[in-house]
Parts: C-alpha cells; structure tokens; sequence
C-alpha cells in the first residue's frame, strides 16, 4: 500500500528505501544520544563512588597500623612516625562551630533585614553583594586574613580582650594569652565571614516563601515587625534554615586555603582559642607535597576520609531538610 | 501594666530593626574593606611586567607570567574535561529522566559534591593519577579543576532546560523531530544564555581553587607549558610567595590575588546579568 501511495505520488522506491535509511540513522542517533547523557549522569555518581574507595585505599596503611587509635591519639610525629587525628580534628570543630555561633545569627539577621525591612530598589544590590561575599576565592580570605586581620587583632583587639578576662575564672583559660594574632579564634572570624552569604542566600530564599497572608493575619492581629518574624515567619520556614545553616557548616568543616593561613598550624589541643591550632584540611595542605614516607602520605589521606566522611553527612542532612521544605512549597 | 507591655514590645521592635540594620551594614562593610584592601595592595605591583615576565628568584623583579599561563591552560582544559559531563548529565536529568530515580539520586549526590571540600577531590586524583604516573603534572591539575566543574555545570544546566517552556518541545516533536535533535538544536538554544552562565560559574569556582592544585600541578617556577610536568598556576604562586619572608614575593602575592578577585567578580557579575535578563523577559 505505502510503495503504491509514493509511487503515485512520483517517488521512487530508492527514494524509500533513502528515506528508512535517514529514519534509522535518526533512530539510533537518538539512542546513542540517551544513552551517552544517562552515562553521563551516572558518571557523576561514579565520581562520588571513586572518591570513597580511593581515599579508603590510600588510608588502609594508616588505619591498619593505628587502627581506631587514631581517632583518638593526639601526637602528630612525623619523625617516629606517630600520628594521630585528633589534634586537627578537635581544631576543625571548633573553629566552624564558632564560626556558626557567629555566622548564624548574623546571616539570620541580613536575610530579615532583605525580605522585611529593606527598600524594593535596595534588595537586589545589597542581596548580590552579600552573595559576591561567596564568590571571593578562599585564597584571597587567606592573605587578607595573614597580612590585614591577623595583625590587627593581634596589635587592638587581642591585648585589651587578654587583659578584661585575665581574672574571670573560665573566659581566662579561653582568652589565654600571649596575642599571637593568628590561631583559632582568628581562623574561626574568617570563616564565619565566609559561610555568612550561604546562610544569608538559603535563609533569604525560604522567608521569601512563605505566603504573604500568614505575614497579614499577624500584622492585623497587631503584632510587631519583630513578632511576626520570630513567631510566624522563623517557625515557618525553621527546616529551611536549619538546612541553610548546615550547608554553611559543611563549607566551614572542609574549608581550606583561608584556615591554613591563619590558623599556625600547631599539631596540639590548647584550651586557648587564641592559640594556634590545626584543621584537618590545613593539616593536608601544608604537609602533604613534604611528606616523606608511606605511612606519613598515608595518615594524612587518612585525615581526608575522616574529613571527607564528616561533611558529607552533615551536607547530606542538609540537602534532606531543604528537599524537605522545596516539596513543602513547589 | 497594658502600657508597660506596649512599651516593652515596642523597645524589642526597636532593638531587633536596629540589630538587623546593623548585621546588614557590618556585611557590607566586610566586602568593602576586603575588597578595598585587595586593590590598596594589588594595584601599586599591577604593571605590563606582571604578564610578560616569569616569578621571579627572591630579591629580583618579575612578573606572573608563567602562573597567569599555566592558570589559563589548566582551566580551559578542566572546562574540555568537565563542561561536556557536566551538560550531558544535566541533560539527562532535565529531558529524559526528569522525574526517574536516577534523577533524584544524582541531584542529591551531586548537590553534595557541589559544597564537598576541593582538598578531597585533590586527594583522589593524586591517588588515581599522580600516584601512578609517578610525577606531578599539570594535566592532573586539570582534571582536578576539571572534576570540580562537573557539580556546577549538572546544576545550572539541568535548572535551565528546566525553564525551557515544555510547548517548544512538543513543536518539535509535532513535527517530527527526533527527541536528541530537539533537544540539540532547541532546548539547547533556548537555554543559551543560562549555559553560558554555567560555564562562567564553573570558571568563577575554579580559577581560585588552590588545595587540590598542590598536589597535583604542584608548581613551576619556570615557564612551562608541558602538561607532563609540574605547572605552575595563580592561586599556588599566591600561596608560596604570600607565605614567604620576601617582601617582592608578597607584593607579588596580592597583585595576583587582585587578578584572580577582579576575573571571579567580573564573572559572577556578569553571569548575573546573563539570568536577570532571561528571567526579566
């Protein structure tokens, strides 16, 4: 029937047989086409999967030596070949949590400040230049910090500080001196510096979210500007915020070039914050192109995992709550 | 007592407005002063010497040249590396598995490896490649740049064919064009401008990459473009010369931090623009 139909319509049978020919290429074009895109998608999972097994790989000497000492040994001696992780994991919890405790409420604050009580015109400029705040490269926070911050603190903010607390009994251990301006508490400034526009941009986009006559309801009951961010909008969009917050924790946790700058890198447990410490990642990015031997190479990769394994589940929280509050809104 | 309250309410108002304005304001005045520092420092060194002349042995003058060099080298590669992947799979994730299981799982994993820390992702292809080869290499630093580019270019593509009105697809398919045609030669163009923006991102997120450079293209102090061998690039420089003792190689250090700030900001700035106006219209 259809060779009848062309032929009737001044075709030839080659031009049929032309035409399956284009068809079929078309077909598996559109095959290969899918296949190479689903490859590729797979790919980044296969990333994901790499990064597992080659830090565990190049961690197995390390852990077979120390075993689960290692989480918990304190001597970093590349000498006797010694190593232990906890040094440089007690430095990278503390410095993001204190960053947190800095950067949260701030970054809390900004992102009320766009949604409420900036003017229209003001909420674009302000909101991208808080967020240019994110695309400065780490490195640059780095040299800042080492040549600008560093020494500032060291030569007006260090000394007086020291000096208030020298006799009240906790915060004397905690401001310990001598001011050596960088160390912990200048690590931790610098990174809540940096994690501010993440919490501020996830923080911004979920109040922006939540629906007007919530907002109006409250406003016509009487309440106040401050009531009715504290008591409808912040309860409403909490497990935004709270994955906001753990996407800024999890920058801060494996966040290098800034910290290694600042921090000293000092492989010892102080109960001054103002002495200098260790990170996991500054640990790495100082020592890592100078270790000699396999067990040392292997230590520090063993670091990597242990860094690699914390920031995954804290950003995998942190995408769970998010996904959590996009379904709740989309 | 009804008085004391409203004042007391009133003064809470007054308190948080004030805190808010003022969170705001120390933001801002964080990224003036960083920024304002970078180019007191960056622009006294800024001169025609930075970029025709080589890093200098301490104590002599000289440029940045063979960093600057290096730094576009492995960039445009890790672009050639990662830039395809990164389409492909947004590709995948936007047209044909829009709402499968493989989709939602690469979305979350890769979300993740979006913010995971580059150090790590140096860790693994030092141990895949430089570790094998037996030498640090400028091409390992590419596919570390190159494996950092794949997270941002899945994200923003898959975002922009998403925005892609659904009616240009079923046009096409009405005519009979092929699903992979259609998607080459239309979903594709109609997102342009947002997969522009992706690759300015990606270039904005790695350019300043400098951890996972450390142990893969380590650094040169000379001008090479073998990509077999040790290269040098912007960001490693800064970190030697920045923590060295000399006062040339620091001067040095903040002009190049100055260069790579000033390409980041322009790209991010522009790659702005680019969505603003696509969403605008």
């Amino acid at each position: 029937m259809v060779d009848v139909a062309w032929q009737e319509t001044g075709v030839s049978t080659q031009d049929v047989a032309g035409r399956a020919k284009v068809l079929n290429r078309l077909r598996i074009g559109d095959i290969v086409f899918h296949q190479i895109t689903k490859i590729s998608a797979i790919f980044v999972l296969v990333v994901l999967g790499g990064v597992i097994v080659s830090l565990f790989l190049g961690a197995l000497p390390a852990l077979q030596e120390f075993g689960f000492g290692f989480l918990t040994a304190q001597s970093w001696n590349p000498v006797t070949e010694k190593f232990g992780a906890l040094a440089p994991i007690y430095g990278t919890i503390v410095t993001s949590l204190i960053a947190m405790l800095i950067a949260v409420p701030f970054g809390l604050l900004i992102a009320m400040f766009l949604t409420e009580l900036c003017p229209m015109f003001l909420r674009r400029p302000i909101g991208t230049a808080i967020e240019l705040l994110a695309g400065i490269p780490s490195i640059i926070y780095g040299i800042w910090g080492l040549f600008v911050f560093a020494p500032f603190l060291q030569q007006y903010v260090q000394p007086p500080v020291i000096a208030a607390f020298e006799n009240v009994p906790v915060l004397s251990t905690l401001f310990a001196g001598p001011p050596f301006g960088i160390g912990i508490l200048t690590a931790s400034l610098i990174l809540a510096i940096m994690v501010l526009p993440f919490i501020t941009a996830v923080s911004r986009d979920v109040f922006d979210a939540v629906p007007p006559v919530l907002k109006e309801a409250a406003y016509g009951l009487g309440w106040t500007q401050w009531e009715v961010w504290r008591y409808v909008v912040l309860p409403y969009t909490r497990v935004g915020v709270i994955g906001g917050v753990m996407l800024g924790l999890g920058r801060a946790l494996g966040e290098t070039m800034a910290v290694t700058f600042v921090i000293g890198n000092a492989h010892k447990i102080t109960t001054s914050l103002l002495a200098p410490g260790t990170t996991i990642s500054a640990t790495i990015a100082n020592e890592f192109t100078e270790a000699v031997g396999d067990l040392y190479t292997s230590s520090l990769i063993a670091l990597g995992l242990i860094l690699f394994v914390i920031t995954f589940i804290v950003l995998a929280i942190a995408r769970y709550l998010l996904l959590r509050i996009e379904r709740r809104v989309g | 007592m009804d008085a004391s309250l409203y004042a007391s309410r009133r003064r809470r108002n007054v308190l948080a407005t004030v805190a808010s304005y003022g969170a705001t304001f120390v933001g801002l005045a964080w990224l003036a002063v960083i920024l304002g520092v970078l180019f007191w420092q960056g622009f006294s060194g800024l001169s025609l010497r930075v970029f025709t002349e080589m890093t200098p042995p301490p104590g002599a003058v000289g440029g940045l040249l063979n960093a600057i060099v290096g730094s576009l080298i492995m960039t445009g590669l890790a672009l050639v590396i990662g830039g395809p992947i990164g389409i492909l799979a947004g590709t995948y994730m936007a047209e044909y598995g829009r709402h499968g299981r493989l989709t939602s799982l690469v979305r979350f994993i890769n979300d993740i490896l979006l913010s995971a820390p580059s150090i790590v992702v140096g860790l693994f292809i030092y141990e895949v490649m430089v570790r094998p080869m037996g030498h640090f290499s400028g091409i390992a630093g590419a596919v570390v740049l190159g494996v950092l580019v794949i997270p941002v270019m899945v994200r923003t593509t898959e975002d922009m064919l998403r925005l892609v009105p659904d009616t240009l697809r079923e046009a096409a398919a009405s005519i009979g064009l092929p699903r992979s045609l259609m998607i080459r030669q239309i979903a594709y163009r109609a997102a342009r401008a947002g997969l522009i923006t992706g690759l300015l991102l990606a270039v904005a997120r790695i350019s300043g990459e400098t951890a996972p450079l450390l142990f893969t293209a380590l650094n040169n102090q000379f001008y090479s473009t073998n990509l077999n061998a040790p290269m040098s690039s912007l960001p490693a420089v800064i970190f030697q010369f920045a923590l060295s003792p000399y006062k040339d190689w620091q001067d040095l250090a903040w002009t190049g931090a100055l260069i790579i700030t000033l390409a980041v900001l322009v790209m991010s700035i522009i790659a702005r623009a680019l969505t603003a106006t696509r969403k605008a219209s």
